[in-house]
């Protein structure tokens, strides 16, 4: 086993971390025209109007990574994807809400 | 080096037609898809699936993969396989060697049998040069964690190349710093930290998700914590100050009189800490004192013939 003691930080995806559409697209190593297509689908969602105010908050970088897979692994289209990602948003919602109200579960 | 059966992991017959192991593989594939499912094992599993596919869906490499299983399987099933010399005799893999999935993680087992041509032909097909896997990881930490911030080692298994070109697992041991305000579900990503990349492309990012280790006294909802607070029947009866436990240490909660069995209380801020804390909501739960002596006995009697108490009045009976 290697192990060294740097200790790294990483980026949490949030909503402080905001990326340009260039960004994005560098940090997801896809074509940006992909990307705009992901908004049109409205699976990410910038602030700002036009493209080159977009800015992406941090999650949306998970999110275009889980299309680029589900679409490479299961052959999932663009709107295919967006339902997925919802509903599991959706069972996330869910399983912490039913935990507090169900402690044992 | 162990032998893989790669029907059993797919679940079919060894006689079973290339429709039906399609069927199974795309079944399996959502079943375990790391972004999909919330399986504990799940990114190894799909990539074990993903291996298996890639055998059995090749006609060619199916019958191979076959003749061996027959040859070798008698003598040395599990580990310390060894293919035949000549197993591979008058097959030609055409089929394009690795199609989908993540080639750099298939088993040391699948790496001897069918991973020289397979490189090769994907070396000949397509320009060298591509982004590293991504990997995944969740990370279990404590809520108090979420209070003060943390270092975690987390240890992950990795494929790489050797020098050689042969796939090889490392474990990585990485040092991670799980800042203050983190909630559960919540990514962390680490640039560069996944499977390096082919010929000049870039590595993947290694993603860890949050998760809160089950506490005993606290149920946590994004940044809210929810208590169970016992009280004594006097207490939510006539009022009280009492003890009550957060994860920044012990506060006086004061209960107001006539309260009910459930009531929740507020205590603003106290959650998970962030620009907008969360709250801590606290829930009463009336504790009965036992009836196990003859004073406490005589204590419920009096109680019951001094009180004019229906609790079920609300129910109409």
């Amino acid at each position: 086993m290697s192990a060294n003691n740097e200790i790294l930080k990483g980026q949490i995806l949030d909503e402080d971390v905001m990326l340009s559409l260039a960004e994005l697209s560098r940090a997801c190593t896809i074509h940006a025209d992909w990307i705009i297509d992901l908004v049109d689908e409205g699976i990410i969602e910038p602030r700002g109007r036009e493209v080159s105010e977009w800015r992406f908050p941090g999650i949306c970088l998970y999110r275009v990574r889980s299309v680029i897979r589900l679409q490479r692994d299961l052959g999932v289209n663009l709107a295919g994807a967006a339902v997925v990602l919802d509903l599991m948003d959706q069972i996330e919602q869910l399983r912490s809400h039913l935990h507090v109200l169900e402690p044992d579960w | 080096m162990e032998y893989k059966d790669y029907y059993e992991i797919m679940g079919v017959e060894r006689d079973t037609t290339q429709d039906e192991i399609k069927r199974a593989y795309r079944k399996l594939a959502r079943k375990y898809h790391p972004d999909v499912s919330k399986e504990a094992d799940a990114e190894q599993m799909f990539k074990q699936v993903g291996e298996a596919y890639e055998v059995l869906k090749d006609p060619e490499k199916r019958v191979a993969y076959d003749q061996l299983s027959k040859a070798g399987v008698a003598g040395a099933a599990g580990e310390g396989f060894t293919p035949p010399p000549n197993w591979d005799a008058g097959f030609e893999f055409s089929g394009g060697g690795f199609t989908e999935g993540d080639s750099a993680a298939y088993s040391d087992f699948f790496e001897s049998l069918f991973g020289q041509e397979a490189r090769q032909a994907q070396a000949g097909q397509r320009s060298y040069r591509m982004r590293g896997e991504d990997h995944h990881a969740r990370v279990l930490i404590d809520l108090e964690d979420a209070y003060k911030g943390a270092t975690r080692t987390i240890t992950l298994q990795a494929p790489e190349l050797d020098a050689r070109g042969h796939v090889t697992t490392r474990n990585r041991a990485l040092n991670v710093k799980i800042p203050k305000g983190i909630r559960a579900g919540q990514k962390i990503r680490l640039n560069g930290q996944g499977s390096p990349g082919m010929g000049d492309g870039p590595a993947g990012d290694l993603y860890l998700e949050m998760e809160f280790k089950e506490h005993p006294l606290y149920r946590v909802e994004q940044r809210d914590l929810y208590l169970d607070l016992p009280v004594a029947p006097w207490e939510a009866a006539l009022g009280a100050t009492v003890k009550t436990p957060t994860p920044s240490g012990v506060i006086d909660l004061k209960i107001p009189a006539g309260s009910a069995s459930g009531r929740k209380m507020r205590l603003k801020g106290r959650g998970i800490p962030a620009k907008e804390p969360g709250d801590i909501y606290v829930v009463l739960k009336i504790a009965l004192p036992p009836a196990d002596s003859d004073e406490a006995k005589a204590l419920y009697e009096k109680m019951q013939q001094e009180f004019p108490f229906n609790p079920r009045a609300g129910l109409g009976v």
